[in-house]
């Protein structure tokens, strides 16, 4: 840190000691550096942009003068169908005879509660308690939560300086939950993690973007991910400038990820000119609910060693796993099993309190482990976290009790077992019903839900109904999921959301609405289904 | 290695964020090694012992999980919430219904119905439907001027907000934001990871921090012949750091000047409700620009920033805030709202803090007597702080403080004699650093330099918060003055000679 006081206050002195003759006192103050002067792209570019000179109609800020990147970035969980979806419901609440359905389904993402799946009580309890310490002294308290809460609310209180919930913490996260963390991973992994590794954030997607600005400068960096891909990542890396380099999982073996196709992506974004700094890897995947095999994870980690790629490792459904044939495995775990220590491998581990069975998705609670950095590296991502002060506390507080729920022996520990058997299996099921109905479809074929919380069937979609989507100036992908939307109330998100081979369709739908809703979900899409093919058969 | 220094994002390099720089590393190696600290850097109440208001705390436990403890499962039981309060196993504790009285319990019922799937489901990324709504009504009340909910985005804390906007302003470092100086360094610091230039402009130190409209055409001026595109002005009011409360009058003539400039004004009011002084109360941007009437209220762009971590809420660690756009055309509404939900949602705890921060218990309700004691209370202790603050800088040697009129912040001018310069530059520090390090060191109070704000060439500053607790704050003046006036007397002995 010491740096960047310093070197502020010298850029500022060696500034104004430069170019006091050409006024630039007034650009060296705050920001520390300025190529402004000497940049002759400047000049010629702000003679484009001088509107604000021009025409004196115009507002300062219209869509023509926003930031371009702002403009090209897409996040389809929540694009055009959600906006409809919206509309529909609204209009529900008084035209409700309009429709063919009573109720909007929300399948487009993944937010378990709004969908009714219950929080695991443990971890409310000593939110709660945390929130509201009074409740500590009050006799009555004991009647009402269990007794390991309110043990585990004063010793989360012990760790929080001045037991303030309410104040800003330390920028990466209060150190004792970080403790809690790096200590939940180390018996998840078998290998120790550092606190001073943890990096606490509002939910895992503010770490994505953290890891996309320190590594991308321009549009010659590119950020390898995987095709079909969650649109967190094309989003930020449209956002920050750089380039997308896809590489494209194996559909036909359960949405494999062959090494052969990330040589190739590689070589061939290098051939035209960009660096490519990192490796994104979601697992289990999301759209595509594959759950890497160890001996993939091993090549993976290697590619990365080799290439000098930074592993971005998005294990956020690192709890969702299905079938008894995976495991989750750690990038982290199989990167130390390997022997790959410290100065071997640049890793990202993202992890969040959204996903799992706790799906806290409203709490945005998240952090992200970085391994394998030079400390001057690390400061920087400190300084930028600390721009934002800190993540929330509560979510800081939950992330630290996924990371270390009840164990066996507390009063607790059987009903959370429970309640967490209870939901993952529930999800199980779904997952097998719908993936089950959806390959019964003409035309679909879905891979299993071996993790995550999704299914992406693909569609083979009739001529006709491309035809009719081109004409509608829409994706067929999207007139296919509009036209669902419009007939059941399902809301789902066209492939097109998340890339796909070129001349193949496909739509994501999530596994979460409740158990007992899954019946009338399947007849209700098998149903339309029959009718749009009816309609569009070639 | 894969991710080296130097290969870094240069505006990831270049960006500065002094409130949390190498002062407030120092003082946690000094804390951890024992010593007590005093952590005046940051406006952060609740870590310097303010308590949190009741209510909204109440409140916010209830919906975590009394509610499912009390077995109610969905939003249409909820309306026998009340009810069930009185359900026998309750009514075996007589001590029930003094943790939660009945108004925060109906008060919790009403926000889960607005939520969808509690506190643990993403919202609508722009922030609860209904929580905007009352955001807006009480913007309406404020101001009495309409407030349209669907202008109003909920954020995680005002900073996220600020980020938000400027990303869609700025394309490219041609394009230039105007920003007080001194100024908040989250404004420089986030400007330069956008790659855009920061164009400043002076507040006057000798007019108690006045913002001067000439200056902002002066700079102006000046950043245009260097080609830069000014695009938006941000104000801070009431001031960080410097604690000043803008007039009526100056608030006209800066939205004029915006109007003529074309510029979006960014108005960050996350202190208003922090005034410690009569003749200026608080007054937002949005109601001046709405009684200059046509055509500056139709044409004016303005986005208003508000917090739930200032006040006398304090409530820092839950991130939460809102933005209100004026004259922001639907389409980059949209574009802003596209961005929004790459975050997904802001968290939603922190939506319903800003619900109630902005609906508070009302006069008659059974918490209003508590709440209003504990916020009256919080705004008058910070009154008396802020007096014996400056009072207590201005009686040291060589230092000079306005007063602080308003927001948590004082501001310190500390006039160092060239000995102590010669030090610094000695210690290969900035003289502002170097002396609030030897403060540090001195007495455990831990501030920020004022090089950290930005500050006129040659001049030094520090900023404190008035936060510490109004018992100890006697005590912690006198030693600020003890060591100022030592290193005074040492340093001006000393010419061009250090012991240290």
């Amino acid at each position: 840190m010491r740096r960047f006081v310093t070197g502020q206050a010298k850029n500022l002195i060696d500034h104004t000691r430069r170019h006091h003759h050409k006024t630039l006192r007034l650009l060296s103050l705050a920001s520390s550096d300025s190529t402004l002067v000497s940049s002759p792209r400047l000049f010629s570019s702000s003679s484009l942009m001088s509107g604000s000179d021009s025409s004196s109609s115009s507002l300062p800020v219209t869509l023509d003068s926003l930031n371009p990147k702002v403009l090209k970035c897409e996040y389809a969980v929540r694009g055009e169908i959600v906006n409809i979806a919206q509309r529909l419901q609204e209009d529900l609440k008084t035209n409700k005879d309009a429709y063919p359905f009573n109720e909007i389904i929300y399948c487009n993402i993944g937010n378990p509660q709004s969908l009714g799946q219950q929080p695991i009580t443990f971890f409310r309890e000593v939110l709660a308690l945390c929130s509201h310490t009074a409740l500590l002294d009050e006799s009555a308290t004991h009647g009402l939560f269990s007794s390991d809460s309110i043990d585990r609310a004063w010793k989360i209180l012990d760790l929080i300086p001045g037991k303030a919930t309410g104040a800003y913490s330390h920028s990466q996260g209060i150190k004792g939950l970080r403790d809690a963390i790096a200590a939940g991973i180390e018996a998840r992994d078998g290998f120790p993690a550092d606190p001073n590794d943890i990096f606490m954030t509002d939910g895992a997607s503010p770490g994505v973007h953290m890891m996309m600005q320190l590594l991308i400068s321009s549009e010659k960096d590119g950020i390898l991910c995987p095709i079909p891909q969650y649109p967190l990542y094309s989003a930020s890396i449209a956002l920050h400038g750089g380039s997308l380099v896809p590489y494209y999982l194996d559909e036909a073996s359960g949405w494999g990820l062959e090494i052969s196709e990330l040589k190739k992506q590689l070589e061939d974004a290098r051939s035209k000119g960009i660096t490519v700094r990192a490796l994104a890897v979601i697992n289990p995947g999301n759209p595509t609910g594959q759950v890497l095999a160890e001996e993939n994870q091993r090549e993976i980690v290697d590619f990365c060693k080799k290439e000098g790629l930074v592993l971005l490792a998005d294990e956020v459904y690192q709890e969702n796993v299905y079938v008894p044939d995976k495991k989750f495995h750690s990038f982290k775990k199989v990167a130390r099993s390997l022997g790959y220590g410290e100065k071997d491998i640049c890793l990202v581990s993202f992890q969040s309190i959204s996903k799992g069975y706790y799906g806290e998705c409203g709490k945005r609670g998240g952090y992200m482990e970085v391994t394998g950095f030079t400390s001057d590296v690390r400061e920087q991502i400190y300084k930028v976290a600390s721009v934002n002060l800190c993540s929330n506390i509560s979510g800081q507080i939950l992330a630290s009790l996924v990371m270390s729920p009840p164990k066996p022996g507390d009063d607790s520990y059987d009903s959370y077992i429970a309640e967490k058997e209870g939901i993952l299996s529930s999800l199980a099921k779904r997952a097998k019903t719908l993936e089950e109905a959806l390959n019964k479809l003409e035309g679909v074929t879905c891979n299993r839900a071996e993790g995550a919380m999704y299914l992406f069937p693909c569609i083979k979609l009739p001529q006709k109904a491309i035809a009719a989507a081109e004409s509608a100036k829409t994706a067929p992908d999207a007139f296919y999921c509009k036209r669902l939307l419009n007939a059941t109330g399902i809301v789902v998100v066209p492939g097109s959301g998340f890339r796909q081979v070129p001349g193949t369709w496909h739509f994501r739908c999530t596994i979460l609405p409740q158990e007992d809703k899954i019946p009338a979900i399947v007849n209700r899409l098998t149903e339309f289904h029959k009718s749009f093919m009816d309609e569009f058969r070639n | 290695m894969a991710l080296e220094y130097e290969s870094l994002n240069e505006n990831v390099k270049k960006c500065q964020y002094a409130v949390r720089g190498e002062l407030y590393l120092r003082a946690s190696e000094l804390q951890k090694e024992g010593k007590k600290i005093i952590f005046t850097n940051v406006g952060n109440p609740h870590a310097l012992g303010q308590k949190p208001l009741t209510f909204p705390r109440q409140v916010y436990s209830i919906l975590q999980s009394i509610l499912e403890r009390l077995d109610i499962k969905n939003k249409n039981e909820l309306v026998q919430v009340v009810a069930l309060c009185q359900a026998p196993f309750l009514l075996e504790d007589p001590n029930v219904g003094m943790i939660f009285p009945a108004d925060a319990i109906a008060r919790a019922k009403h926000y889960l119905s607005l939520t969808s799937g509690g506190l643990g489901a993403y919202s609508d990324s722009r922030g609860i439907p209904g929580v905007r709504k009352e955001v807006a009504e009480f913007i309406q009340r404020r101001d009495g001027y309409p407030s349209d909910p669907e202008l109003i985005f909920l954020t995680d804390g005002a900073s996220k907000g600020v980020m938000q906007i400027l990303n869609c302003v700025i394309r490219g470092e041609g394009d230039g934001i105007l920003v007080p100086v001194p100024q908040y360094p989250l404004y420089s610091a986030t400007i330069s990871l956008l790659g855009g230039s920061l164009v400043p402009y002076y507040l006057d130190e000798s007019e108690n921090w006045g913002l001067d409209v000439n200056n902002l055409r002066q700079s102006v001026a000046q950043a245009r012949s260097q080609g830069i595109s000014v695009r938006a002005m941000v104000i801070i009011n009431p001031g960080n750091p410097t604690g000043q409360c803008l007039s009526e009058a100056n608030l006209r003539e800066i939205l004029r000047f915006c109007y003529n400039e074309k510029l979006v004004l960014l108005g960050d009011e996350v202190y208003q409700q922090n005034i410690y002084q009569d003749e200026r109360p608080f007054i937002s941007s949005k109601k001046v620009l709405m009684d200059m009437g046509s055509p500056f209220s139709k044409e004016v762009q303005l986005v208003s920033f508000h917090t739930v971590s200032k006040g006398y809420w304090g409530e820092c660690g839950q991130r939460g805030g809102y933005f209100e756009m004026t004259n922001i055309p639907p389409r980059v509404v949209e574009e802003i709202y596209k961005v929004a939900s790459i975050a997904l949602s802001p968290n939603v705890s922190a939506q319903i803090f800003m619900g109630l921060m902005v609906s508070p218990p009302k006069p008659g309700d059974i918490s209003y007597d508590q709440f209003a004691r504990e916020s009256k209370g919080i705004l008058e202790s910070l009154r008396r702080r802020a007096k014996i603050m400056t009072d207590g800088f201005n009686s040291c040697k060589n230092v000079v403080c306005n007063f602080t009129e308003g927001a948590m912040y004082s501001f310190p001018q500390i006039k160092l004699p060239p000995g102590a310069l010669q030090a610094a530059k000695q210690a290969g520090k900035v003289p502002d650093v170097f002396y609030c390090l030897k403060l540090l060191e001195a007495t455990g109070i831990s501030t920020v330099p004022g090089s950290g704000f930005g500050q006129k060439e040659g001049v030094f500053h520090l900023r404190t918060t008035i936060l510490p607790a109004e018992e100890e704050m006697p005590e912690i003046m006198d030693s600020f003055k003890k060591f100022n006036d030592e290193f005074m007397t040492q340093y001006e002995n000393n010419f061009g000679y250090s012991r240290m």
